[in-house]
């Protein structure tokens, strides 16, 4: 049995019920949990000795409101963190969609890994997931003052305003985008199978 | 008594030693840092939303752009995992290629960090010598892809075109007079890998000076040792990884423990320091470089002897060589087909991770069957690093401030994306 087989059987044997899924894929574990369960999940992560997911590398927020360029039918947004056991030398990736698309809101699991502090606010940042129970839950990279969450589906490339300095007032003001939006390729989803390698 | 107020500076975003534009909130009590608030986003350029906006090749100069002293690296992450989604495989001649690559970069990311770093903190020679190192690199990396930093060399499938055969010479000009040319071509006769074995036989010497400039120096000493000391625990629970996480002691490198394109067949040793300060994590980038310079060595032994293809012969990924595209009809259809459209990557997700000089820098790649990623996200070592400004701050200097920027080794445009 290999190594991510293994882990997926410890996964089922350690969490019980919380499993929603248990996915193995390219050599890439992923598990999907429900955001209640979330915190004692990851709990149960870290300190279980047969887990033992000491490292947070990555969370990341995902918007699924366009995925295959169809309607969507599930919760539009989700959270994907990927974790890094040092002493079984595995890594998991954990995913919890978050149950309203109106207000997005996953627990927080700052208590759990301290690194996933700025991540969490990126994830706030960007795709305005909230993160119950962050201390701190500004923007961190887009500008002081910033409108709307960029990575959202819906959020124009173009952005809503440019900036400009204004020789009349004498100072920097914003505008409403002056950029005509413009598509080189277009996106496009093909039939099944299309672009595996071995096809045609 | 008197009343006791804490001051709060403005550190950067044009301060030169804040690496680019880092603004540092600092409260200060006296000269003690009370807390230390980065502010970050001033380089945010919006990539992971423009890789969503074009196809998957197209977006590989982007990765030059993040982390922009270690561009290939980058470029080595991404390509990785569209390759990873497409299950495909990489010929073992690119492999070395890129390998060969990753540990130069490594080097050039290195000597611009110890340079830098020893130049915010009181050693300004230092930062002259490791520059003239980094032009001989930066010529090899403008060898082979035209470009001296951001090459765009590496794509899905292998490399972009295989090693010259002839490096570029300095030609006679008002500043540079016939003797002067001979001897600054004078390694530049062969080939790009005789170039470089040249630079490996010359590099050990260089880093013998380094330390002599720097590993015994009073000064040196006094501002890296002991200054932002980490513990194991707290450098696996900030989320450190690379030279940041070795330097606690922590032996731990995805070129040994998670080995990707050949590193298992390579021979080297993996540096740990002891007690996790700046002045040990020092000491474990030197000795990467010095590591760094066996695995291209034996690179380019490699590749001396085993000619071979550099890119996937896989015309769904890489397109068809340009003389066989003027002859044939097939050839001409892939071409065609992967210049407006693209590659179309079946529908999944993976993290793919290299061990980065900085540390671990992944890809996590969301496709979704489009020619067009549906969500990458971009995991920079630096961010990480910079998150735990406030916990490695406190207490400390206003002066260690710069030392403990310098360590982590901060390059903007990875943290901002």
């Amino acid at each position: 049995m290999s190594r991510i087989e293994r882990l997926a059987q410890t996964l089922q044997e350690v969490l019980g019920d919380k499993v929603l899924e248990v996915l193995l894929d390219r050599g890439e574990v992923t598990l999907r949990v429900s955001a209640a369960d979330y915190p004692v999940v990851a709990q149960l992560l870290r300190d279980h000795p047969e887990l033992a997911f000491e490292q947070l590398i990555d969370l990341s927020g995902l918007d699924y409101s366009t995925y295959g360029n169809r309607p969507w039918l599930g919760h539009r947004y989700a959270v994907a963190v990927h974790l890094l056991s040092l002493r079984h030398n595995v890594r998991l990736r954990v995913k919890v969609f978050a149950e309203d698309d109106e207000f997005p809101l996953i627990p927080s699991v700052i208590e759990v890994w301290p690194s996933v502090d700025w991540y969490e606010r990126e994830a706030f940042d960007l795709f305005g997931i909230l993160f119950d129970g962050h201390p701190d839950l500004r923007r961190i990279l887009t500008d002081y003052g910033f409108v709307g969450h960029p990575l959202r589906k819906d959020f124009p490339v173009s952005g809503h305003v440019e900036m400009r300095y204004d020789p009349h007032l004498r100072r920097v003001i914003y505008q409403p985008v002056t950029i005509e939006p413009r598509v080189n390729a277009p996106r496009i989803v093909r039939e099944a199978h299309y672009g595996d390698v071995d096809h045609g | 008594m008197a009343e006791i107020r804490n001051y709060t500076i403005n550190f950067g975003p044009q301060h030169p030693s804040a690496h680019g534009v880092l603004r540092l909130i600092l409260e200060l009590d006296g000269e003690v840092v009370a807390r230390a608030d980065p502010h970050i986003g001033l380089l945010h350029r919006g990539t992971e939303k423009l890789a969503e906006t074009r196809t998957w090749v197209q977006s590989v100069p982007y990765m030059d752009r993040l982390d922009y002293v270690s561009m290939m690296c980058n470029e080595h992450a991404y390509c990785m995992a569209i390759e990873r989604l497409l299950g495909i495989e990489v010929p073992i001649r690119a492999q070395y290629i890129r390998v060969m690559f990753d540990e130069i970069t490594r080097i050039l990311n290195h000597l611009l960090n110890i340079g830098t770093h020893a130049l915010d903190i009181g050693a300004m020679t230092m930062v002259l010598y490791t520059f003239r190192e980094r032009e001989d690199l930066m010529d090899a990396y403008e060898a082979v892809s035209g470009a001296r930093m951001h090459a765009a060399y590496y794509r899905p499938g292998g490399v972009y075109r295989d090693l010259p055969d002839q490096m570029p010479k300095y030609q006679v000009s008002k500043v540079k007079d016939e003797r002067r040319v001979r001897e600054l071509n004078r390694n530049r006769e062969g080939s790009l890998l005789d170039f470089l074995e040249d630079f490996t036989e010359r590099f050990p010497k260089y880093l013998d000076d380094y330390h002599e400039l720097l590993t015994d120096n009073r000064i040196w000493k006094q501002r890296t040792v002991g200054i932002g000391v980490v513990s194991p625990e707290q450098a696996l629970a900030w989320g450190f990884t690379g030279p940041m996480l070795r330097g606690s002691g922590v032996a731990w490198d995805l070129r040994k423990k998670q080995p990707y394109e050949v590193y298992d067949q390579l021979e080297f040793d993996v540096p740990v320091g002891t007690n996790g300060d700046c002045y040990d994590r020092y000491l474990v980038r030197m000795e990467e470089m010095r590591q760094s310079n066996r695995i291209i060595k034996q690179c380019i032994d490699w590749l001396r002897k085993n000619p071979g293809p550099v890119i996937t012969d896989n015309h769904k990924v890489a397109p068809p060589p340009r003389a066989k595209m003027k002859e044939g009809m097939e050839e001409l259809i892939h071409h065609f087909k992967l210049m407006t459209e693209g590659i179309h990557v079946p529908p999944g997700e993976v993290y793919a991770a290299v061990e980065h000089p900085k540390g671990e820098f992944g890809v996590y790649a969301v496709s979704d069957g489009a020619n067009k990623p549906y969500r990458v996200k971009l995991r920079a070592p630096g961010f990480a690093h910079l998150s735990a400004m406030d916990r490695m701050a406190r207490g400390h200097l206003v002066a260690d401030v710069v030392a403990i920027i310098g360590t982590m080794d901060i390059v903007f445009g990875e943290i901002d994306r």
